[in-house]
C-alpha cells in the first residue's frame, strides 16, 4: 500500500464525519478538515506509529475576501518515516477569526503561528507567546488581508524627523 | 590613590556600592542582567536582534526579534506576474540567488505541470551547485571571521568571486543573476562558460584544503566550537530545522535525495551527516557539502545533454527572442503572457527545494489568472533562527556569536 | 617625486589649513557598513583581495559608529529599520558623510510595498546615490571616491555650527 493511501484510510477511520474534503492535485495531498478537529488530528497524525508526521514545516493562511468562509488555515506537515508531504486545511467560518494553536505538538509551529498572527489577524487559541513576528507592536493592520493596499496605510508606521 | 593596590577586593567594592544610593549589592550583583544585540551587529548576519537575559556570562532566555527587513515578499507577489516575480526570488536568500531562481521556477512548473527540456534541467543543477558552493563560502568565512580568524573571510571570497565571474558571463550579472525562466533558462551556457567552472574546480580543491588546513589546524578555532550550542536529534526534527543544520543533527534529509527533482536522481552523491549537533559539527557539514557539490558538479559536466534550453509551449512559456520579432504567431504568444500571464489551472502546490541553508519552500495557491491568489515562501533561514532560543539556554554568552554563525541565517529570506 | 623633491629644494611648503585637513581627511575615510540586505555582500565583496577597497584609504570598517565618519547604507531600509540607521547615524560624530548604496535605499528601487522606506533621504542627508541593485563593487568603490572629492573641497569652517553630537535625538 502506498504512503498516500495509508495516510488518508487511517484519517478517515479516525476522524470520519470531520474530514470535509481530501484532494490530490499535482501529487499534493491535501485533506480539508473540521477546525475544532485540528489538534486531535494533529496529534494523531505525529504520534501514530505507521505515519510520524513529526515535523511541521509550515503554518500559513489564505485569504479568500469575497468568500463567506473567509480564511483558510494551511499546514504544512512531513512524515520522516516516507519523506511525504500532508496538506491540511482548516476553514474558519466566522468571525472572531480564531483556531486552536498545534504548538503544544509541533514545537516548530510557533513561529508560523506568530507570522499569520502577523500578517492576517487570526488568533491562534493556547499559544504560549502570540506576538507579532515582523511589523512594530502598535500597528493596527494586518497586511496580507487583501483590503490591506500594497503601499500600505499613509502614516501608520513614522519615519525619523527630517535633518535639516 | 590607595585605592590602587586594591581596588578588585570586595570590601571596597561593597563601599563603593554602598555609596551609591540608587544601587544595591542585591541590584548589581544577584541580579539578571537583559543585553541588547543588534540588529546593527557585526555577528548577527544581518539585521537580527537579540535579547538576551544573562546571570553574569551564562545566558539565560533568548528573545529574537525579526522583522526588520521585513519588505512585504508574499504581498507584492499577489500584485504581480509569475514571470515579473522571477527577480525578487534573488533576493531571499541572496547568498545563494540561483538556487532560489531555480526552486521558484520549478514551483511554478510544477503547478503549470511543465517541465523544461534536459539540457536547462542540467544548467539549472549545475548552477544551483556552483551558488551552493558561494553560500557556503560566505557562511564558511563569516563564520570563522566571527569566531576570530580574519583571513577565512578574505579567502572564501575570494574562491567566491571565481564563481561569480561565471554568473556573469553566464547570466549577464554577478550577483543577481534572475537567471531561470519558467520552462527554461535566460541563456544556454556555451561551451566558455563550461570551461570556467572546469577551470574553476580543478583549483578549488586545494584552496579548500588550504582553507581546512588554517582552520582545523587552530587549536582556539576547534575549543571554541567544539560541544558548543548542541541540539539533540528530536529537538532538531521538532523545531523543524532543516539543511546543514539538521543534517549535522544526525537526521539523514536532504530534498535531493528525499524527494529528487531535476536531474539528482541520476546523479551519484553522498548526504553527509553528523551526530554531534555541535558548532563544530555544523562546520563540518559545510565544508562536506561543498566538497560532494564540487563531485556533482563534476558528474553534470561530464552528463550534460545538448539540447534547447527553453520548452516549446507558447501558452506557458516564452518564445525566442528572434522569433518574436520575425513571426506573427509568436508576437501574439509574447504580447498574451506579458498581458495576461500564463494562467496555471485552479489548484495549490508545494514545492520545496534544497537551498544551502535548508529546504525553501514555495506554496502557490493560484485562481486561474495571471497573478498568484497567495504566494508562501517558506524559508529555511526563518525556522532555523527558531532554534536560537533552545540551543542558546545555558551557553555563555560569546557562544552565542559563535551559534548565531554556525546556523547562518540570512535575514533577507527569514524576513521575507 | 612630489612633496618629498619639493621639501628637498626648499625645506618648506605653503598651502592652507583647510586644504591640508581636507587632504587628510579624505586619505582616511573610515566607512560605517550598515548592512542591511544584499549590498552587504557586494559591500564586502568591494572590500575582499579582488577589489580591495584598501586601495582608496577606506577599508578600515567599523562596526562601532562612534569610530566613523561614512555611513554606507547597504540594504532595504525598512521602516522599523529606519529608527534604527537614524539612531547609528546620529552618533556618528561630525562631520560625517552617507553613501545610499543601491536602488532601495535610493528609491525604495524594486519594493514598492507597505513596510519599505521609499528612499533613505526621507530621513538621512545622503551626499552619494549608487545606482545598481546591487551595485558592483567598483561601482561602490566609485562612490567613495565621489565621497573623497567632495571632502576634498570642504573647509574648516563649513564645520563650525554643528555640536559634536546631537543628544536628544541620540537619546531618544
Amino acid at each position: 500500500m502506498l504512503f498516500k493511501e495509508l495516510v488518508i484510510e487511517k484519517l478517515k477511520n479516525q476522524f470520519s464525519d470531520s474530514i470535509v474534503e481530501v484532494t490530490d492535485f499535482r501529487d499534493d495531498l491535501s485533506v480539508l478538515i473540521k477546525k475544532e478537529k485540528i489538534v486531535e488530528a494533529a496529534m494523531f497524525l505525529k504520534n501514530d506509529t505507521d505515519l510520524q508526521f513529526t515535523m511541521c514545516k509550515d503554518v500559513t493562511a489564505i485569504d479568500w475576501a469575497t468568500r463567506k468562509k473567509r480564511f483558510t488555515v494551511v499546514y504544512h506537515i512531513f512524515s520522516l518515516k516516507d519523506n511525504f508531504n500532508l496538506r491540511i486545511k482548516a476553514n474558519l467560518d466566522d468571525e472572531p477569526w480564531q483556531i486552536e494553536s498545534v504548538t503544544s505538538v509541533w514545537p516548530g509551529a510557533n513561529w508560523y503561528e506568530r507570522e499569520t498572527y502577523d500578517m492576517y489577524g487570526i488568533v491562534f487559541v493556547n499559544h504560549p507567546d502570540l506576538r507579532r513576528m515582523y511589523m512594530p507592536e502598535g500597528f493596527q493592520y494586518h497586511p496580507l488581508r487583501k483590503d490591506f493596499p500594497v503601499l500600505g496605510i499613509p502614516d501608520s508606521l513614522p519615519l525619523p524627523k527630517v535633518i535639516k | 590613590m590607595e585605592q590602587k593596590s586594591n581596588v578588585y577586593t570586595d570590601d571596597k567594592l561593597y563601599k563603593r556600592l554602598l555609596a551609591d544610593k540608587d544601587i544595591t549589592i542585591d541590584d548589581a550583583l544577584e541580579n539578571e542582567m537583559v543585553i541588547n544585540m543588534g540588529p546593527q551587529h557585526p555577528a548577527t548576519h544581518g539585521v537580527l536582534r537579540l535579547v538576551l537575559r544573562l546571570d553574569g556570562e551564562t545566558v539565560l532566555s533568548v528573545v529574537p526579534e525579526l522583522g526588520y527587513l521585513h519588505r512585504g515578499y508574499e504581498k507584492m507577489a499577489e500584485d504581480m506576474s509569475y514571470i515579473e516575480y522571477i527577480p525578487h526570488t534573488d533576493r531571499l536568500d541572496y547568498t545563494a540567488t540561483l538556487c532560489n531562481n531555480v526552486a521558484y521556477v520549478l514551483a511554478v512548473e510544477k503547478l503549470l505541470g511543465i517541465e523544461a527540456p534536459k539540457r536547462a534541467q542540467y544548467i539549472r543543477m549545475m548552477v544551483a551547485e556552483l551558488s551552493r558552493i558561494a553560500a557556503h563560502m560566505v557562511a564558511i568565512g563569516t563564520y570563522a571571521m566571527d569566531v576570530g580568524a580574519v583571513t577565512m573571510v578574505m579567502w572564501t571570497f575570494r574562491e567566491r568571486e571565481k564563481i561569480q565571474e561565471i554568473f556573469d558571463k553566464l547570466a549577464g550579472a554577478r550577483f543577481t543573476t534572475s537567471y531561470t525562466r519558467i520552462g527554461g533558462v535566460g541563456a544556454d551556457a556555451d561551451s566558455d562558460v563550461l570551461k570556467m567552472v572546469k577551470d574553476f574546480l580543478d583549483q578549488f580543491h586545494a584552496s579548500l584544503d588550504e582553507m581546512d588546513k588554517l582552520l582545523l589546524g587552530n587549536r582556539i578555532f576547534i575549543e571554541r566550537l567544539e560541544g558548543v550550542g548542541v541540539i539533540s536529534k528530536d529537538d532538531a526534527v521538532a523545531l523543524g530545522l532543516t539543511g546543514p543544520n539538521l543534517r549535522s543533527a544526525g537526521v539523514e534529509y536532504d530534498v535531493r535525495r528525499a524527494k529528487p527533482y531535476l536531474f539528482y536522481n541520476e546523479i551519484d552523491f553522498k548526504i553527509p551527516t553528523y551526530a554531534e549537533g555541535d558548532c563544530l559539527a555544523r562546520y563540518f557539514i559545510r565544508g562536506d557539502e561543498v566538497r560532494e557539490s564540487v563531485k556533482i558538479l563534476y558528474q553534470i559536466l561530464d552528463k550534460m545533454p545538448q539540447g534547447d534550453v527553453m520548452a516549446n509551449n507558447p501558452k506557458h512559456v516564452f518564445p525566442h527572442k528572434a522569433e518574436i520579432y520575425s513571426k506573427m504567431e509568436e508576437l501574439i504568444h509574447d504580447f498574451m503572457i506579458i498581458n495576461y500571464g500564463i494562467n496555471p489551472p485552479v489548484g495549490d502546490v508545494y514545492f520545496s527545494a534544497e537551498n544551502p541553508k535548508g529546504e525553501l519552500g514555495f506554496y502557490i495557491v493560484s485562481n486561474g489568472t495571471g497573478h498568484p491568489w497567495k504566494m508562501k515562501i517558506r524559508s529555511p533561514s526563518f525556522c532555523n533562527l527558531q532554534a536560537i532560543p533552545k540551543i542558546c539556554k545555558g551557553a555563555m554568552i560569546s557562544d552565542v556569536i559563535a551559534i548565531i554563525g554556525s546556523l547562518d541565517p540570512v535575514m533577507g529570506e527569514a524576513d521575507k | 617625486m612630489g612633496l618629498e623633491a619639493k621639501l628637498n629644494k626648499d625645506g618648506f611648503i605653503t598651502t592652507t589649513i583647510d586644504a591640508i585637513i581636507a587632504w587628510a581627511r579624505k586619505s582616511s575615510v573610515w566607512p560605517m557598513p550598515m548592512g542591511i540586505s544584499c549590498c552587504a555582500i557586494e559591500m564586502i565583496s568591494a572590500a575582499d583581495p579582488k577589489y580591495d577597497l584598501a586601495r582608496f584609504g577606506s577599508e578600515v570598517m567599523r562596526f562601532t559608529p562612534r569610530q566613523c565618519d561614512l555611513m554606507i547604507v547597504a540594504g532595504t531600509v525598512t521602516y522599523k529599520m529606519a529608527q534604527v540607521v537614524r539612531r547609528i547615524y546620529d552618533q556618528m560624530p561630525e562631520p560625517k558623510w552617507v553613501i545610499a548604496m543601491g536602488a532601495c535605499t535610493s528609491s525604495g528601487g524594486m519594493y514598492r510595498s507597505y513596510n519599505v522606506v521609499q528612499g533613505i533621504d526621507q530621513f538621512l542627508p545622503v551626499d552619494v546615490y549608487t545606482a545598481g541593485c546591487p551595485p558592483r563593487p567598483e561601482n561602490l568603490i566609485n562612490a567613495v571616491m565621489t565621497i573623497q572629492q567632495k571632502i576634498s573641497k570642504t573647509k574648516a569652517r563649513d564645520f563650525q555650527d554643528i555640536p559634536l553630537l546631537d543628544l536628544e535625538t541620540a537619546k531618544n
